[in-house]
């Protein structure tokens, strides 16, 4: 596979000077298309390179310096903020994905751009915390009857909700995956292992780190949508990178998947970063996780065919003439795995012609 | 040095039609792919000085403008805006091209230029010193900003100036003046033979024309100026030009409430817009007869040692 620029570059930043003006020009467009500019600012800072960047290009990098500064100070706020709000709940929860990043300050964060705060709580305090944000000046974003059951009823989450006075938005779960998906990773098991992030606040936590790789690997893999495919990916490098220098995180790894109900996600995951990044996996744990998790032949040919137009920036210069139909395939197969069929085609249904009055079909 | 005007015939059709327009305005390149007639006109009546690039390595912004669905080159027609594929815009009518087409270059500025305190106003310059015009629609910025740049001072900039983090200096961005209504009768009486783009009726602003910015103007793109005036004009039909003297805290309030990148900046946005209000004497400007209005700035700039 002829891999884009940018991530040519991300795999090696050291690099970053033999790269021409005209290089430089495609990277940063591929980034855009990504939503990778800071994460490529971050990773040239981190490789001490930015010197040897032309100067046009390193202008548009401080752009992004700039904004990555602004949004995690913002972040590190918020989550001050629910802390207050939820600290009468008197229930721990656990941030999710890029919050969770950023206040456990790993290296994963720097540069990690992202619009929500996701955590998750106990399903039976899922009412109280809603309470609880209403009353601290949260609201639900989505009125309508149909989508609330949506949410409530099928999905692991509730509707989506925004701070008045600061446009924010938070999406509170329950669970990783939905009730009706084809995996049920228990949240009771992520909850256990959670990890108490101290200087966060009261209540704060983060997933355990071979939880935290197998979310990020369920939450791309079991997804529709890919324009976020390349920064899932980076944050799945980044995470191994740093989780993996300590053994007992990969010989934990294969079995919790497996426990979770995981492993598919997981053996795409590693597939994918390595043949992406060239990420460090010990052979060991390829092979308990292929024996745990590959697919079989044809159907992993398919997904290769997929993924390897979806992984890659969505920018026209990455695309072939099967990037669309690839596309169009990986998101009815993420509502597959979210939904079974009958319920699939009702919601498909009901979005199609906006009734809110009808009854659901039988 | 080539400039859009030097182009041979038929060659800026071609180039936005194929590999695209490299285009330098003020600090920046923008390359440019269209495929809508007044967008062609308009950049060859408006921007003839302006500098082609010579390299075609490197743009800081890749923009695009087409039709949208295939039909739609000819049933009700439309012209849609993509920023290298990514369309955040729905699309206007068709002859509305122009003005789309200065709006998303302002756009693509003032959504990435963080190197910048981008704020939402006019710049002119005499003698090195600048005066910052912020200004809501409506308040007839943009007449003054036309009227003084023929009389004397250089156009900075007519929608966004760029004050610049690293050393508190202002950066130029002449382009077209936009114009609304009225103003751009009052223009066509005021100046001597004046370059308007074709005036388009029911944009969401009313009549919207660009006047071209003087060729001098153009070609000093390259030099700064000092802040020295914040001047918030506000145009009073049948009122004296008097320029009234503003506390410099509210002044910063302001000028707060008009810049784009002021929150986003956090800190340095904080100490560059502080930078700045020190460096300049701010008013409240009201006026209703141009001349007058005129005799004012250059009076201002007399005092100005």
């Amino acid at each position: 596979m002829k891999l884009p620029v940018l991530i040519r570059l991300l795999r090696a930043p050291a690099t970053a000077g033999d790269y021409a003006l005209a290089d430089w020009d495609m990277i940063l467009r591929q980034a855009v298309s990504a939503n990778l500019t800071a994460s490529l600012w971050a990773a040239m800072d981190q490789a001490g390179v930015l010197e040897r960047i032309p100067a046009p290009a390193r202008t548009h990098l401080d752009w992004s310096r700039r904004l990555a500064e602004r949004h995690s100070a913002a972040v590190c706020w918020e989550v001050a903020k629910i802390a207050e709000a939820l600290r009468t709940v008197d229930t721990p929860f656990i941030l999710l994905k890029g919050a969770a990043y950023v206040m456990a300050r790993l290296p994963a964060a720097r540069g990690r751009l992202f619009s929500d705060v996701d955590i998750m709580v106990p399903r039976e305090r899922l009412l109280d915390v809603e309470g609880a944000l209403m009353m601290h000046g949260w609201m639900s974003e989505k009125q309508d009857a149909y989508d609330q059951r949506y949410y409530r009823d099928w999905m692991h989450e509730l509707p989506p909700m925004r701070n008045v006075r600061r446009s924010t938005t938070i999406d509170v779960h329950h669970a990783i995956l939905p009730p009706t998906a084809r995996a049920h990773p228990d949240s009771a098991l992520l909850r256990s292992a959670a990890v108490d992030l101290e200087h966060a606040g009261a209540g704060v936590q983060v997933l355990s780190p071979t939880d935290m790789v197998l979310h990020s690997a369920t939450h791309l893999f079991f997804d529709g949508e890919f324009d976020h495919g390349l920064r899932d990916m980076v944050d799945l490098d980044r995470l191994l990178r740093q989780f993996g220098s300590d053994p007992a995180f990969w010989s934990a790894l294969p079995g919790r998947a497996a426990q979770l109900e995981l492993a598919r996600p997981l053996f795409y995951a590693l597939r994918y970063v390595r043949l992406l990044f060239g990420t460090p996996v010990p052979p060991a744990v390829m092979v308990e996780v292929d024996r745990l998790g590959r697919p079989g032949a044809a159907m992993l040919k398919l997904m290769d065919a997929m993924f390897e137009r979806t992984l890659v920036p969505p920018h026209a210069s990455c695309s072939d003439r099967w990037t669309g139909a690839a596309r169009f395939c990986l998101y009815v197969r993420g509502n597959w795995l979210r939904m079974p069929p009958l319920m699939l085609m009702r919601h498909l249904f009901h979005k199609a012609f906006l009734s809110s009055k009808t009854t659901p079909l039988a | 040095m080539t400039t859009v005007a030097s182009l041979p015939a038929g060659a800026l059709e071609a180039l936005l039609a194929g590999p695209g327009l490299y285009l330098h305005t003020g600090p920046f390149i923008n390359h440019i792919t269209a495929d809508n007639a007044p967008i062609a006109a308009g950049i060859a009546r408006m921007y003839g000085d302006y500098r082609v690039a010579e390299s075609t390595a490197f743009a800081d912004f890749h923009v695009h403008f087409d039709s949208a669905a295939p039909w739609r080159r000819w049933w009700h027609r439309q012209v849609r805006f993509s920023h290298d594929g990514f369309r955040p815009f729905a699309p206007l009518p068709r002859e509305q091209g122009f003005a789309m087409f200065e709006w998303m270059l302002n756009w693509c500025v003032s959504s990435r230029a963080h190197d910048y305190l981008i704020i939402h106003a006019a710049v002119v310059e005499k003698n090195g010193c600048a005066a910052v015009l912020p200004a809501p629609p409506g308040s007839g910025k943009s007449t003054l900003c036309a009227a003084l740049v023929h009389r004397g001072w250089r156009l900075l900039s007519d929608e966004l100036a760029l004050v610049r983090l690293a050393d508190g200096l202002i950066v130029p961005l002449p382009r077209p003046i936009s114009l609304k209504n009225v103003s751009i009768d009052v223009m066509r009486a005021y100046l001597d033979a004046p370059v308007f783009s074709t005036p388009v009726g029911s944009t969401h602003k009313g009549t919207v024309a660009h006047l071209k910015a003087p060729a001098d103007s153009v070609a000093r793109s390259d030099d700064t100026a000092h802040p020295a005036w914040v001047i918030f004009p506000k145009y009073a039909p049948g009122e004296a030009a008097v320029l009234t003297p503003m506390p410099r805290a509210r002044a910063f309030m302001e000028l707060a409430d008009n810049a784009f990148n002021f929150s986003m900046l956090g800190g340095a946005g904080f100490d560059a817009m502080g930078d700045l209000i020190e460096r300049s004497d701010a008013y409240r400007f009201r006026y209703s007869v141009l001349d007058e209005a005129i005799d004012v700035f250059a009076e201002l700039a007399r005092r100005r040692p």
